[in-house]
């Protein structure tokens, strides 16, 4: 009973902190975006802009929420449901910072903590591209289909090379749990020295399985009239937008968690530690897409075959060859 | 038998129908989704944990995805397509009458094992058992299985090469 209510309590928290985190990073981006380019942003709304979120919700729950005719009704309702659900399920599996002691209860700071770890992470992401998949053909419309289709097939292409390069950091590490590879990495190097091909490979992939600039051809807005969300108004295009940016958190946490040592570093609380490393990954997320121009889709899918899934393999052997003589232990 | 079981069983059957009965193809293909997650967490409550994310990564987020891809390309439209001619006739009845013999046969060896449960040790369905198991006693048949995957490789490029020759 008492493990349940502190799960309950626990997974409360995590939620409203990863929604509070992507609904300011709507903000902070827009804001670094303006600086970038020699703007301020918004800045309207509250000092620094700082309720501008807020205002974007409430225009978003008050306009009208349109059906298109000819839309499959339950699957186009259902997919902007389903992509939120995968977005926040995949967070559960990252440890914000060490295990807290309340009044003799050991809580450890994450979701959840499966035997099988990054596993199950990989398997929840996997469900992202049904969400893209159906709300495309839901709509009936060729924008949507084409840009749906267009998303699904690049989401499927860089998920091979991001598991592959999961795979040698799971041979590092010598463990399939994120707390375990945290404190591997407090003992030896952050993985980033340790695996520099694999981080730039889980990097690439994640910003490609979130549809980031330069790989948002989802939403190249200027060929496809916006992509796979084209026909959604109102809230429930606002739960496709909340999911990119939860994607957006959740991926620079799990860089975080995998290759810059999770919570771990001097002086500073765990957590916190742990929110400035998060906090700089959505930076460089930021910096990209204020700095790279769109890949062109043939650009994208070879990119994806034919560069980082070798390297991936290859990156993978190597690996395996410094296990096996026991340079990496 | 937990209420878990109960429930995802439930939604097994529920999905399984429902890829049958549903009219559109793209339906059918996201009940069968639906099917595959409920048999994940089937396998979850068996303790069968790595059983369990290898279903959703494999069945639900690759091959399943592949398939709505196909379908969602050749039903762009909603129309739902014509029922093509029927090459086999009666076969709602046969398909009923295989289905109800195989339960049959399934039911009997379930109650027959009733109550002669093995001991099953502590780390079963583990990543780590479940690895050790599939390198040592059934490294054959998992080395088989990765050549019949190269086979099929060997067969994409071929197929797809061609037109380039």
């Amino acid at each position: 009973m008492q493990t349940l209510v502190v799960l309950l309590v626990k997974s409360l928290v995590l939620l409203l902190g990863l929604i509070t985190a992507a609904a300011l990073l709507t903000l902070v981006e827009r804001k670094f975006l303006g600086y970038f380019q020699y703007r301020l942003g918004p800045n309207r709304v509250g000092p620094w802009g700082l309720f501008q979120p807020i205002a974007d919700v409430v225009k978003a729950a008050f306009k009208e929420d349109i059906i298109p005719q000819d839309a499959d009704r339950l699957v186009f309702r259902l997919a902007p449901v389903l992509s939120v659900f995968v977005g926040l399920g995949t967070f559960a599996l990252i440890p914000l910072g060490p295990p807290v002691h309340i009044g003799g209860l050991t809580i450890p700071l994450s979701g959840a903590e499966p035997n099988a770890g990054i596993l199950v992470f990989l398997a929840i992401a996997s469900l992202s591209v049904y969400g893209v998949a159906m709300g495309g053909w839901a709509s009936q419309s060729k924008y949507s289909l084409l840009g749906s289709l267009r998303a699904t097939a690049q989401m499927i292409s860089y998920e091979l090379a991001l598991g592959m390069a999961l795979v040698s950091v799971i041979l590092t590490t010598g463990t399939l749990v994120p707390a375990e590879m945290v404190a591997y990495q407090a003992q030896h190097l952050p993985l980033v020295l340790m695996q520099p091909f694999a981080f730039l490979i889980v990097f690439i992939s994640l910003l490609a399985e979130g549809n980031r600039v330069p790989f948002d051809l989802t939403e190249a807005e200027t060929e496809l009239v916006g992509g796979y969300n084209t026909e959604y108004t109102g809230m429930r295009f606002a739960m496709f937008f909340l999911t990119e940016y939860v994607a957006v958190v959740v991926s620079a946490a799990l860089m975080t968690t995998l290759f810059l040592g999770g919570w771990n570093g001097p002086f500073l609380p765990g957590l916190l530690w742990f929110v400035l490393k998060t906090a700089l990954m959505i930076f460089v997320v930021i910096w990209i897409r204020a700095t790279l121009p769109r890949l062109r889709y043939d650009q994208l899918m070879s990119f994806g075959w034919k560069v980082l899934l070798p390297v991936a393999a290859l990156n993978l052997l190597a690996t395996s060859i410094l296990v096996v003589i026991g340079w990496i232990a | 038998m937990s209420l878990l079981f109960i429930v995802a069983a439930f939604i097994a059957v529920a999905g399984a129908a429902g890829v049958v009965l549903a009219k559109s193809p793209v339906h059918s293909v996201l009940a069968l989704v639906v099917n595959f997650i409920a048999l994940a967490v089937l396998f979850l409550s068996l303790q069968a944990e790595f059983m369990a994310v290898i279903q959703l990564i494999i069945y639900a987020g690759a091959v399943m995805v592949l398939f709505l891809f196909v379908i969602a390309l050749l039903t762009a439209r909603k129309e739902l397509p014509t029922s093509p001619q029927k090459w086999l006739k009666n076969q709602e009845v046969l398909g009923a009458a295989l289905g109800l013999g195989l339960m049959a046969v399934l039911g009997t060896v379930a109650l027959a094992g009733r109550g002669a449960a093995a001991e099953v040790p502590a780390d079963f369905g583990s990543v780590v058992a479940f690895g050790r198991s599939l390198l040592t006693t059934n490294v054959f048949v998992f080395e088989l299985t990765a050549f019949v995957l190269l086979v099929a490789v060997i067969g994409v490029v071929i197929l797809v090469g061609r037109r380039e020759a």
